[in-house]
């Protein structure tokens, strides 16, 4: 068995605690708001807890997709929660969260603890020692075209696993704009620090974008955290009161929203000509073939999870409240 | 006990909490709330079991996956959330009802 210093076993252990405490608060927290705050640090832990595991790239992930992009939305729509419904209760009353959730209420608590004990007997009779596939990937990751072990998985070894993910994507906001008619954003100018702030930080974000996009054939990073990246940058812009401008909302969008999908699909069609097998790259063009899917993936990405928190389709009936976005025209 | 398996018992216990949560909160924003706690423990029970290595690096297909789930996980939110305030919309409220409450 691995030989963990008492240190390291006191920080893992520690952690392991913070994690189930914030969930704990979050999930049993009276005040939504509080809640939702609860979850972001809930979050950042995670991303602790992943590069403890020896994860970077989900590290990543986690902190701009799982902390960062989930709590905006879930504020964004307790925003939006709060003004329609029509009596408050939102904010809940203590003894009502008490009474359902710090209660002892003995049938789901006797069901769970038996699921718990049931897979705590599973986890804890799995073997201490097992390689998956890695050995496997080790051998292979020479003709993959990339160095970094997680970028060879999803763009090459299991890249059906990601064109089916960025199909998943693109279906998410099909669901969303369908449900949600077009969205009139309130026009509302940003204060001095917060249009400056934006104008620093958006480029800057668009930069750590692409690096991460360039690094990840090597290093930890790639198209979903670039593209998560891109997506805070839109969000950031979004929320600073920055607009798209109209000619842009109707055709550009969508073929930024379809340009990861569409990319995914014409490599498989085309590799399944080249190679005979779907997205099986010929080894030399690997690498190149790998970057041009991941810019592609990043840009979707990106789009997508923007359209996804502003949540509903934008109208070209509206000019002036159209669809914002990134780096477009300041009104 | 090694790190991989103290890491899988956390990700158990979150799962089991965000269980808990998703039955006994009648709110929808906190049965959304506790799905995403949930996935969370499922992550980190994926991530944790593949560091079984050793010394070796850990398997790299699991951390894929998680990525991908990752993603996967807040368009679903995203989803959940609008079909949310599209009943709340309907109905002016964000909670089932609570047969409990009601017949009291």
């Amino acid at each position: 068995m691995e030989t963990i210093t008492l240190l390291a076993w006191a920080f893992d252990s520690l952690l392991g605690l913070g994690l189930l405490w914030l969930a704990w608060q979050s999930l049993a927290s009276p005040d939504l708001f509080k809640a939702i705050v609860l979850f972001f640090a809930f979050g950042l832990l995670m991303a602790l807890a992943w590069v403890r595991l020896e994860a970077p790239d989900i590290a990543l992930a986690e902190v701009a997709i799982g902390a960062g992009l989930t709590s905006a939305l879930l504020l964004a729509v307790l925003a939006k929660l709060r003004a329609t419904e029509i009596n408050d209760d939102t904010t809940e009353p203590l003894e009502n969260v008490e009474q359902t959730f710090r209660s002892f209420q003995w049938f789901p608590t006797v069901i769970l603890l038996l699921v718990v004990a049931g897979l705590s007997y599973t986890v804890l009779s799995l073997p201490p020692y097992a390689t998956g596939l890695s050995a496997e990937i080790n051998t292979n990751i020479e003709n993959s075209g990339v160095r970094n072990p997680a970028t060879a998985v999803l763009l090459n070894f299991r890249a059906y696993d990601t064109l089916l993910e960025m199909l998943v994507l693109l279906i998410a906001l099909l669901g969303v704009w369908s449900l949600n008619g077009a969205v009139l954003q309130s026009k509302t100018a940003p204060g001095l620090v917060l249009d400056t702030l934006s104008r620093l930080l958006a480029p800057m974000l668009i930069l750590v974008a692409a690096y991460l996009l360039w690094v990840g054939a090597h290093a930890s990073g790639g198209a979903f955290q670039a593209g998560s990246i891109l997506g805070a940058a839109g969000v950031l812009l979004l929320l600073a009161g920055w607009r798209l401008r109209p000619a842009l909302t109707a055709l550009p969008l969508r073929l930024m929203l379809v340009a990861g999908p569409a990319a995914f699909i014409a490599m498989a069609v085309f590799t399944m000509m080249i190679e005979g097998q779907l997205l099986e790259y010929p080894k030399q063009y690997a690498g190149i073939l790998i970057l041009f899917l991941e810019i592609a993936a990043t840009l979707s990405i990106g789009t997508t999870l923007v359209a996804l928190f502003l949540g509903g389709r934008p109208s070209n009936n509206f000019p002036s409240n159209d669809f914002p976005s990134k780096d477009e025209e300041h009104k | 006990m090694s790190s991989a398996f103290l890491y899988t018992l956390v990700g158990l216990g979150l799962f089991a909490l965000g269980l808990y949560a998703l039955i006994v909160h009648a709110h929808l924003l906190r049965k959304i709330l506790a799905i995403n706690v949930m996935g969370s423990g499922v992550f980190l029970v994926l991530v944790a079991l593949a560091k079984r290595t050793g010394e070796v690096r850990p398997d790299p297909v699991p951390h894929a996956m998680v990525i991908t789930g990752i993603v996967v996980a807040i368009s679903a939110t995203a989803l959940a959330l609008i079909l949310m305030l599209k009943l709340t919309a309907k109905t002016g409220h964000a909670r089932l009802p609570d047969d409990q409450r009601e017949s009291r």
